[in-house]
């Protein structure tokens, strides 16, 4: 049995190459081998939705496969999505709507609603929620995160300069 | 919760794929989208030496008309199925199946030929392939052969698929277009594993069932035809008196799991509520 | 906003305002910094080898073969940590006659809760642990089990702790007397069992410690998700043998607590015995699987009550029997008593009545042990009361609002106080209630009802009044003899540019502390919010306080910070006066500028004045030495505790067919006193109301009858998901305690305290047409079908 393989693994747009045990889930290699510490672990089955990816674009749960299976692929993280300002927009709303407490959730529950913003048009509140229906979060309730989500859809589809302030906050 | 160590292979076509897996001894496990068997390594209920990942292996890629047949090649992913206009026209209980099958990640990676492989008896896919009849293409080192639904679901996680053996694709004789189907499920939370759901393909003749395919699941150890209820509804038509006979004869054809959360009774009242409803929708549109 | 002027529009006018929190930017860029997250040099991990028996002796641990495996530092038993860590013993003096057996990290000779670890095994990697423990044999006698609630009490039942005597833990009574004859005289007496699943915290972050003792200065560090890092502090100090100022204790970011977090529990004890063991880090993270066995769970309650009315519907008398079991020995430091004493003491506690009797028995069994978590019994009393309540308002044809109307306490008879012992300072339920039934639209609900139930389709309205417990004073633990502070401590500085330094002894968990706390300092200071750093969560760089837990950070926590913020106010204002040859009475400090406090003229800006104190002394007139940095202490005086009370409102659809339950809408009118932060406030109260409602419809650890929990997975365990959560519309009115001079009670459980008895009056009210009724939470499908007796 080998104990450890090398993969070749695109992190947020920097190519990495590192032996990994093959035990080894996506989710802890990115935590451990390369500190992406942003990405959480919260079940370890693929329930709670906090260990969330894009692994070549789509959604994906990091705990759900091993780093081996992701050797050729592209993986973005919350830092990568961050750096990039690719969700800026909805960090904004969640900010401003209080959309997370703890925060141990929230990076999965970007990468969602980066997922469901990506897509056109603009979603209803059941469909926000329907999207959200694999990310757990303890603290919010959801309703915020389905406001903050709600006003990011609006404001991409809204033409520029008619941008809705988020509820109030900070009036 | 760390899974067991394993040694990892990744062949990129059926055939490496199969000889892989022999040569470990049938120490070994496929891997595809892995998004049950992820969870059961790290739990350590499974614990294989090999981790075979066939998620790289062209021939188990592609959706396309062939004969009257739609052929699904085991590794499309559950968001393709929902996604993909061959599969909606065609195999239409699959893509309404789609939405109810976990959640958006899961569906990103889940193939639907590791759903139909493990035949979870509370999953969605394996039942409705059952319930449109397909066909399960299986590969091994001496060929490939094609198993009718009917005699693919053996018993719990047990299939036609022999120890090695690769399912690399799905047959789904296309609907026609005196076909009606229904689908639905309860399940507590979207995206559950359903407490009971259902899947029926009907063919209508002259407002008459002229076949019907009523298939449950989350109600035995098999995704279960109920074929007593099929009986009771063939050659009638479908009104309030053969959806009540239908659904009496429900429990001749169900036997469910009897548990602290969910006691027999209940899922065998769910099911009726569940098919009165799916048959009432058919005799809508019928 | 309308244009005329507010209090808001005052510089540094925070209290009252929405502020989103600074800290959270961080956390939305996946900078969070939690246990989970920290590796230090050398780290080790630690796994357990665990009991599959409810109730067993170990009779034999062989780790031979273990110990040689990859990567293996140690492998400990109970007998190596008792070495180490003194036994501690979950009892309060002021619950009379409680008992409780010693506790050690790992058992010597027993185990007696499916679960439990018995051996720990630690190695260079989590992997190289779980691989070593599958390797560790133990051998066990296995002994009967005590798992339903009524065998601990059933006689020639096996005693878990035969040094005990008995599996009672506390037996409680209450009697104000003469209540068999009121109920006898009475004209309507309305009754239930009712029975109360456990359920656990599932906190997204899970338990984790990561503990690092250094033998060369005998100092330990620990890094601990907790809420209560002084009470940590303590207990390792205590308990293994270290000065108390050599023990720190972090808490940096936590993913969520909701009180589950500050108990003690074995393994976190074990982590630190074993890097003492070792001298070097060893890190334990709970995996989901362990969490669902060993952190506590909550609730696990059969009520048997009933309710007298006059004629009028006036409610007269309440009588209760309460059993609650809790494992099988007594959590610690807090206790596992705590609970079921709110229960039977806030039960009936909205309304007027004065005649009670209660009795409550704490039992042990074989389950992993209960405690606090998130409003601590209110839950509990509240769906008993208004339940009863509710069916009062059906016997005696009342409208369920009307007979709320006419027993509330009125909202001018304060101060009072309840049967049960509790003092309320002032009230506000008759103007939550009047405000509830327009934000809701009650008579249209009532009205859209009967039109849908001609159509057969069943939708149900609950209402439900509750008080809750907040800002604590010592009759909670310090009276009964636990280290648990009530009091708070805050440092602030002001440094050399100006800007402030607050370190607190309250806890930022993600519901806003650090935000509050600046918004305060800020307004009682005169800075802006940008230029204050609030400093939470480690024992080495804040005084020690209570932290966070019964709803006391903002109203104790929050008065600390303003007393701290005035004080500094005015040695700044007198050092100001000082060097502007002013008297410090005409003064003022706004934005960051000493102002005339008459009118608002700017004299020197508060940077200046800091950079005179620290590097200019000499220019200061002899004699004046300044002053720039304060401590302040609060404890909590007058009401031993501060109520706060509110109404919640549940709007569900019920398919009878099904037993499914469509909650459609959930309406909060909450009174917390001075709202500092409604955003935040707002959000305390989603959050509350959706786990309570994940306890009325999903949440239950399901035991089988050898005490195996059979649902512990995320994927078994049913958490409340964004899909079946409905929007929530909250409202406040405001009474201010008097107590403080910010007025600020807590806001954290009320959410959760009454949710589930708001539905549980939702589906029953839906399910009335059928003459059925429930009166179990979690109210499943099968147990909606059972009492529609559709199965």
């Amino acid at each position: 049995m080998s104990n450890s393989i090398n993969i070749n693994v695109t992190v947020n747009g920097e190519a990495v190459s590192r032996n990994v045990a093959p035990r080894e889930t996506l989710a802890d290699f990115l935590r451990g081998s390369l500190e992406l510490t942003g990405t959480h672990m919260g079940c370890e089955m693929g329930v709670c939705g906090a260990c969330l990816v894009l692994l070549d674009g789509r959604v994906v749960h990091s705990c759900l496969m091993f780093a081996a299976q992701a050797s050729g692929s592209e993986v973005e993280t919350i830092e990568g999505l961050t750096e990039r300002a690719a969700i800026a927009d909805i960090q904004e709303a969640f900010h401003q709507r209080n959309a997370l407490q703890c925060g141990f959730c929230t990076p999965g529950m970007l990468m969602t609603a980066h997922a469901l913003l990506s897509q056109p048009g603009v979603p209803t509140r059941d469909e926000i929620r329907d999207a959200l229906s694999g990310n757990y979060c303890r603290c919010t309730g959801y309703e915020s995160i389905v406001d903050a989500i709600e006003t990011v859809a609006r404001n991409r589809a809204a033409p520029a300069g008619s941008k809705n302030v988020v509820a109030e906050v900070g009036a | 919760m760390k899974a067991r160590a394993f040694s990892y292979a990744r062949p990129t076509t059926v055939v490496e794929a199969l000889q892989t897996f022999a040569a470990s001894g049938d120490d070994a496990s496929y891997i595809a989208g892995g998004q049950s068997l992820v969870p059961a390594l790290a739990l350590r209920l499974q614990a294989p030496q090999v981790l075979i990942d066939i998620a790289h292996i062209p021939e188990l890629r592609g959706i396309a008309l062939q004969d009257g047949w739609l052929r699904i090649g085991a590794l499309t992913r559950h968001c393709e199925t929902l996604s993909d206009p061959l599969i909606a026209r065609h195999a239409p209980l699959f893509h309404d199946a789609a939405p109810y099958v976990a959640h958006p990640a899961i569906r990103n990676k889940g193939t639907l030929g590791g759903s139909i492989a493990l035949a979870d008896p509370a999953s969605e896919f394996p039942a409705m392939a059952l319930a449109m009849g397909v066909e399960l293409e299986i590969a091994n080192l001496s060929g490939s052969r094609r198993v009718p639904a009917d005699e693919y679901f053996i018993d719990l996680f047990q299939t036609a698929i022999e120890p090695g053996e690769l399912l690399t694709a799905i047959h789904v004789p296309v609907v026609q277009p005196s076909h009606r189907w229904a689908f639905d499920e309860l399940a507590r939370r979207r995206g559950d594993y359903a407490i009971v759901g259902s899947g029926i393909l009907a063919d209508m003749r002259d407002e008459l069932v002229a076949q019907i395919r009523l298939v449950l699941f989350g109600v035995g150890n098999t995704p279960v035809r109920a074929k007593r209820a099929e009986d009771a509804l063939r050659g009638r038509q479908l009104d309030q008196s053969a959806i009540v006979a239908a659904q009496a004869a429900l429990s001749d054809d169900l036997a469910p799991p009897d548990d602290e959360h969910t006691p027999a009774a209940m899922r065998i009242h769910l099911a009726r509520v569940l098919l009165g409803r799916l048959l009432g929708r058919i005799a809508e549109v019928a | 906003m309308s244009d005329a002027l507010t209090s808001l529009d005052r510089p540094n006018s925070y209290i009252g305002r929405s502020v989103p929190r600074p800290n959270a930017k961080r956390l939305l860029a996946g900078r969070g910094r939690y246990i989970t997250d920290i590796v230090l040099p050398r780290m080790l991990h630690v796994a357990f080898v665990r009991s599959p028996h409810a109730h067993a002796r170990i009779v034999g641990i062989d780790a031979e073969d273990a110990r040689k495996m990859p990567g293996v530092r140690l492998i400990a038993t109970g007998a190596d940590l008792a070495k180490v860590c003194k036994p501690w013993v979950g009892t309060l003096d002021h619950f009379k006659g409680m008992k409780s057996t010693p506790q050690l990290p790992l058992p010597l000779d027993k185990v007696v809760y499916a679960g439990q670890a018995v051996v720990a095994v630690v190695a260079d990697t989590r992997a190289l642990a779980e691989d070593a423990a599958e390797a560790v044999l133990v051998e066990y006698e296995e002994l009967p089990a005590v798992i339903d609630i009524d065998a601990a009490r059933t006689p020639g039942t096996p005693v878990i702790s035969p040094e005990l005597g008995d599996n009672i833990c506390f037996h409680g009574k209450i009697d104000t007397g003469d209540i068999d004859t009121i109920f006898a005289g009475a004209a309507h007496v309305v009754e239930e069992e009712f029975h109360f699943g456990r359920h656990t915290a599932v906190t997204m972050e899970p338990r984790a410690i990561v503990a690092d003792f250094d033998p060369n200065e005998m100092r330990l560090t620990a890094h601990h998700a907790t809420q209560t890092p002084y009470q940590f502090q303590d207990i390792y100090a205590r308990h293994f043998g270290i000065p108390e100022a050599n023990v720190r204790v972090v808490a940096p970011d936590i993913g969520g607590s909701f009180g589950m977090k500050l108990h003690v529990y074995h393994e976190d004890m074990a982590t630190v015995g074993l890097s003492m063991l070792l001298g070097r880090p060893v890190k334990y993270v709970a995996d989901r699987i362990e969490s669902f066995v060993t952190d506590i769970h909550a609730r696990d309650h059969r009520v048997r009550a009933r309710m007298a009315l006059d004629s009028e519907g006036t409610i007269i008398a309440m009588d209760v029997d309460d059993v609650t079991a809790v494992g099988p020995f007594s959590a610690y430091p807090r206790t596992s008593v705590v609970e079921g004493n709110q229960v039977f003491r806030l039960i009936g506690t909205p309304y007027r009545f004065q005649n009670y009797r209660a009795d409550l028995q704490v039992v042990f069994q074989n389950k992993v042990q209960m405690s606090q978590y998130r409003a601590v019994g209110h839950p509990i009393a509240f769906a008993v009361t208004e339940r009863l309540v509710d069916m009062a308002a059906a016997r005696t044809g009342l409208d369920p609002v009307e007979i709320r109307s006419r027993n509330l306490i009125p909202d001018d008879a304060y101060p009072c106080a309840a049967p049960t012992g509790y003092k309320f300072e002032s009230l506000s339920h008759h103007a939550c209630l009047a405000r509830l039934r327009e934000l809701m639209d009650y008579d249209r609900l009532r009205a859209e009802q009967a039109e849908l139930r001609r159509r057969n389709i069943y939708r149900g309205i609950g209402i439900a009044s509750f008080v809750e417990i907040s800002n604590p004073g010592p009759a909670f633990y310090g009276v009964g003899g636990a280290r648990i502070s009530s009091q708070d401590g805050a440092v602030i500085t002001i440094t050399p540019s100006g800007d402030v330094r607050c370190a607190i002894s309250v806890t930022e968990l993600g519901q806003g502390t650090e935000t509050i706390v600046g918004q305060i300092v800020g307004e009682h200071l005169g800075v802006d919010r940008e230029r204050i750093k609030v400093i939470t969560g480690d024992t080495e760089n804040t005084p020690h306080g209570g932290a966070v837990w019964a709803c006391r950070g903002a109203g104790i926590g929050g008065e600390t910070a303003l007393r701290a913020a005035r004080k500094l106010k005015e040695n700044v204002i007198s050092l100001a006066g000082s060097i502007l040859q002013e008297q410090p009475d005409r003064l003022d400090v706004r934005a960051g500028w000493i102002v005339d406090a008459a009118s608002g003229r700017q004299r020197i800006e508060l940077a200046e004045i800091a950079r005179i104190a620290y590097f200019r002394s000499d220019t200061l007139p002899p004699g004046t030495q300044a002053q720039l940095t304060v401590a302040q202490h609060f404890a909590p005086q007058g009401f031993p505790f501060a109520f706060t009370n509110g109404i919640q409102a549940s709007h569900v659809e019920v398919d009878v067919e099904t037993g499914f339950v469509k909650i459609l809408k959930h309406w909060v009118v909450e009174d917390c006193g001075r709202v500092i932060n409604p955003l935040l406030v707002d959000e305390q109260m989603r959050g509350g109301v959706v786990q309570g409602l994940g306890a009325a419809f999903f949440e239950e650890c399901v035991y089988d009858d050898n005490g195996q929990l059979t649902n512990g997975s995320l994927a078994d365990y049913l958490v409340p998901m964004a899909g079946e959560m409905p929007d929530i519309e909250i409202a406040h009115v405001e009474t201010p305690t008097l107590d403080t001079e910010l007025g600020a009670k807590g806001c954290g459980e009320a959410g959760t305290a009454a949710s589930p008895a708001a539905a549980l009056n939702a589906v029953n009210d839906a399910i009335a047409p059928f003459a059925a009724s429930i009166a179990q939470l979690p109210m499943t499908p099968s147990r909606i079908l059972k009492a529609l007796g559709r199965i």
